[in-house]
């Protein structure tokens, strides 16, 4: 836009919904775009000249606000956020997150307003202008509301507000305003102070970088480690997890690599026989209620990506482009339009050249394209390709000469999935390990590897304390301990068992070494325990001998009241935790699972967004052995019966934890009988009573999860054993 | 008068109390050392904020008149016998507690439940340090707080109660479709002001002993 100093615009402000967005609250992303879609169009309608979104103190809803006005509308985009005195949004984000996401979606400028006052938002001010490479907008309140004798006034006067804006002003702030508190006197005095002052010129920051809705990662001079066991590729039991939907499964894949200190969490559910779109929505969106780290979306998929990275909530990774025209072609206007760092892989239409001179043409011909579609350089990340050294010993040569060429001529950062170079040879770790410092020497940017190998640890936090990245090697101090190999599992010594005795009265002398640990609720001995066991014993003699006789125990206790809950819990957790080692051995094995005991549905119903009741039923349903297809939380009458129909449900359980979504219950109950008359439905949940359920017509109030699985054993006993073969 | 805001630092904790949240009457080490890894992964994370307005209220039998919102509810209106004004509050701890439930509850239900039983725990102390400090900065002593659900004050009041505070914009808590709040660990409740308290409601100051739920699990009396 071109103006005059005396030029005079109308913005479209665009402020908050006033509700949260899912999964905190219960505002659909796509509702939320569709709302400030219309608002947009009206703006746009009756001549706006730009939109102003502003006071969004969720980057959710700042991301739905802002594609709904690109998506609607050519005008400029301003984005301004409220931030609380911890310099973060209500939800979480930064400001260095908000410049990602924000820039990366092509927003015109970014700020912060509303909430404090200029000096407390200084410090966001800063923030911004360190990383934003887009104007940066202040409008803060008149400083922090005070009440004396029952009247509310600001701290500050006209003056001082003037006074302190024109110092942000100074610092590179280039549009400024004033929020509560404020009054025509506050801008006139700004105004007064800051018309003569000349804007301090924008510097492009060319920072490389990926965000999730608290925080970014950016690439620097310090290597990126990128978890690459979100992934189907080779694994059997993570293929079974996919295609049963154990979403749970794939959480804790991702959560297990958070531990271990993975910056960013490679994505990767695409299987043949699956709805990779669906399932990828399903997971990124899952995966962000568990964990903050960035998210790399990996899919060939070009629909899959897009379904991804719209309801991304920050800027993603993306994996990945490459030299062919079909691929840059689909994925370019996508990391245009949604905001990204891109993976790019040095091949094209005719393979991967064996030549440095041939990958380096390919990275050229790629940054070119990117260009054309407007990606700056900073947002494209070269992947050399790393190829097994069995098949050619000269290949890690040429994938380490054209990384640094990448990095030192072209000025691009770079990434490798690392453990390709030693595919087909012995102690694949001992190469990994290797290649991995050669390659971080030569200007490896990010690692795609996997965190549970001690060797690729070992390099990276080893090369950190080498290269002077570790002040006093503080990381490698407290990490060095993990590289030495692991002692084998000790099979005596129970530790916990004077604690059991006085909880439990049954003769412990007669309990096994597993046993106890499912009793006393630790979950890594009742995992190693069973591991080692696996070697001599038959799964399912270690099912019914071990486990099952323990939980018995437990829920006997539980039902007498003399163990609680959290302490039913941790049981139970042990024995998944010794149950997921069984499952694991048997897809191993290719064998079947034999010990089911029939099939229920369950889920939290529409409206009731917390599930914690629900999760506790699921486990301990599992733990005693049946088939929970679990539907979520927040789930329509419709979505259950058709499942239920589907999998010819025997037995649906329903929780509800608020009267206002008993009613939902209740027609969930109606729908279920009309078209699922055979199944049986038990209800539970904070509000339920026995007279709720008889009202509503369920067939059984379970006032607790031990109850639940009672009745599902009564039910499936009374069909004759389990529904599958 | 327009909405107040407080951040308060973080309250001390209570395991005794979390311990009463979570349903155990007894509790053995293992179970305490997982509580005290909760109490240590979310403490510092929490955020401690009530907004406020304080309003003059006229009470008949069932109804309670605020001036600028009309409450029909018996319960409230003995809760409130004798008041002129009242303070009406929005207290939260923010999203955080909410994302260490969902995540928990997806990978370790034993420690879900320990972290909502912590919220539990906080938010009620949260509300007993903002209404101390209220009655400090007054001079005045407190009614015990009535909050919507509580007998007959039905939960359709939140919404008129999320526009007077304007909560959302304050302090960031939502009102759902189905009337819960997000972030989940918040709280809503009128306090009465009285000047003294005679002997009888110094006795039930105890929240438990004025409710008449008495078949509740979390019963403290």
């Amino acid at each position: 836009m071109q103006a005059s100093n005396t030029q005079k615009f109308i913005a479209l402000d665009i402020g908050p919904t006033g509700k949260l967005l899912k999964p905190l609250g219960d505002l659909d992303f796509e509702d939320a775009v569709a709302v400030f879609a219309e608002t947009v169009k009206l703006g746009v309608k009756y001549g706006a000249d730009l939109i102003f979104i502003e006071t969004m103190n969720d980057s959710y809803e700042t991301k739905a606000a802002l594609l709904a006005a690109k998506e609607n509308s050519d005008l400029p985009v301003l984005v301004s956020n409220a931030y609380g005195e911890d310099g973060k949004l209500m939800t979480g984000a930064n400001a260095t997150a908000m410049v990602a996401m924000v820039e990366g979606m092509g927003a015109d400028a970014i700020g912060a307003n509303c909430s404090l006052g200029p000096k407390q938002l200084s410090g966001v001010v800063e923030e911004l202008l360190a990383n934003a490479s887009i104007p940066v907008i202040l409008k803060p309140n008149a400083g922090l509301p005070k009440a004396e004798n029952g009247k509310t006034f600001f701290d500050i006067t006209p003056d001082e507000f003037a006074q302190e804006v024109a110092g942000l002003v100074e610092k590179g702030v280039r549009v400024v305003g004033g929020c509560c508190g404020t009054t025509p006197e506050y801008i006139q005095n700004l105004y007064a102070k800051t018309n003569k002052m000349t804007p301090v010129a924008i510097q492009p920051k060319n920072i490389a970088m990926v965000s999730s809705y608290t925080h970014a990662v950016k690439f620097e001079k310090e290597p990126i480690l990128i978890g690459e066991r979100i992934n189907p590729t080779g694994k059997k039991r993570f293929k079974q997890a996919l295609i049963e939907r154990d979403i749970d499964y794939i959480l804790g894949e991702g959560l297990r690599q958070e531990e271990k200190g993975v910056h960013i969490l490679d994505v990767n559910v695409g299987l043949p026989d699956i709805d990779e779109v669906e399932m990828l929505k399903t997971a990124i969106c899952e995966l962000q209620a568990v964990t903050d780290l960035p998210l790399q979306i990996d899919t060939s998929d070009a629909k899959a990506m897009e379904t991804a990275l719209r309801r991304y909530n920050g800027k993603a990774m993306i994996n990945s482009v490459n030299g062919k025209q079909e691929s840059m072609e689909a994925v370019f206007p996508l990391v245009k339009k949604y905001g990204g760092l891109v993976v790019a892989l040095t091949l094209d239409e005719s393979g991967i050249p064996d030549t440095v001179q041939g990958r380096i043409a390919i990275a050229e011909k790629i940054l070119a394209a990117a260009e054309g579609y407007g990606i700056e350089k900073k947002d494209i990340i070269f992947d050399t390709l790393a190829m097994t050294i069995s098949s050619d010993i000269h290949s890690a040569k040429v994938t380490l000469d054209s990384l640094h060429y990448i990095k030192e001529t072209l000025g691009c950062h770079t990434s490798l999935g690392v453990s390709n170079v030693s595919f087909g040879l012995p102690n694949r770790d001992a190469i990994n390990g290797t290649f991995f410092a050669l390659a971080l020497e030569n200007g490896l940017s990010a690692a795609i590897m996997n965190p549970f190998s001690v060797e690729m640890m070992k390099t990276f936090y080893t090369y950190k304390a080498l290269k002077g990245m570790d002040e006093n090697c503080a990381q490698y101090i407290e990490k060095a301990s993990e590289f030495i190999p692991a002692a084998p599992v000790a099979n005596a010594g129970g530790g916990a068992s004077s604690q059991i005795d006085s909880r439990i009265e049954p003769n412990m002398n007669t309990v096994s070494e597993l046993q106890k640990a499912i009793i006393s609720g630790r979950k890594e001995k009742a995992g190693e325990l069973t591991q080692s066991m696996l070697q001599t014993n038959e799964p399912l003699s270690i099912v019914q001998n071990e486990i099952i006789p323990a939980l018995d125990i437990v829920g006997k206790g539980y039902e007498e009241k003399k163990v609680y809950l959290p302490q039913l819990l941790m049981s139970a957790e042990a024995a998944k935790s010794a149950f997921e080692k069984i499952k694991d051995y048997m897809a191993v094995c290719g064998k079947e699972n034999a010990t089911e005991k029939g099939l229920v549905v369950i889920a939290t119903v529409h409206g009731d967004i917390h599930d914690i009741g629900k999760n506790i039923v699921k486990l301990l349903l599992e733990n005693y052995g049946f088939d929970v297809k679990d539907l979520g939380k927040d789930v329509p009458p419709e979505a259950i019966v058709e499942r239920t129909v589907e999998l010819h449900a025997p037995l649906v359980g329903l929780s509800a934890l608020m009267t206002t979504t008993v009613p939902a219950m209740e027609e969930t109950i109606r729908q279920l009988r009309e078209k699922a008359p055979w199944c049986k439905v038990v209800v539970g949940g904070a509000v339920l009573t026995q007279e709720y359920a008889d009202k509503i017509g369920a067939d059984k109030y379970a006032k607790d999860a031990m109850e639940t699985v009672r009745y599902a054993e009564s039910i499936m006993e009374g069909l004759g054993g389990g529904m599958h073969e | 008068m327009s909405v107040m805001l407080k951040t308060y630092q973080e309250p001390p904790f209570c395991e005794k109390e979390i311990l009463r949240y979570a349903g155990c009457k007894s509790y053995d080490e293992e179970l305490l050392q997982l509580l005290r890894a909760c109490i240590k992964e979310v403490r510092g994370k929490l955020s401690y904020k009530v907004c406020y307005r304080e309003l003059p209220v006229t009470i008949t039998e069932e109804t309670c008149d605020f001036g600028c919102l009309t409450m029909q509810s018996q319960n409230l209106a003995k809760n409130l016998k004798d008041c002129k004004t009242a303070i009406l509050f929005a207290a939260t701890l923010g999203v955080e507690i909410d994302r260490l439930i969902a995540k928990y509850g997806r990978i370790s239900p034993s420690k879900a439940l320990l972290f909502q039983a912590i919220g539990a725990e906080r938010i009620e102390a949260l509300c007993d340090i903002f209404c101390e400090d209220m009655a400090k900065e007054k001079g005045v002593a407190l009614k015990p707080r009535f909050s919507p659900g509580y007998g007959d004050l039905s939960l359709e009041s939140q919404k008129d109660i999320f526009q007077i505070l304007d909560c959302f914009k304050r302090i960031g808590v939502s009102l759902n479709d189905s009337l819960l709040m997000s972030p989940s660990k918040s709280v809503t409740a009128f306090v009465g002001i009285k000047t003294y308290l005679d002997e009888t409601e110094k006795k039930s100051v105890n929240k438990c002993a004025a409710c008449e739920k008495t078949d509740c699990q979390y019963r403290g009396v």
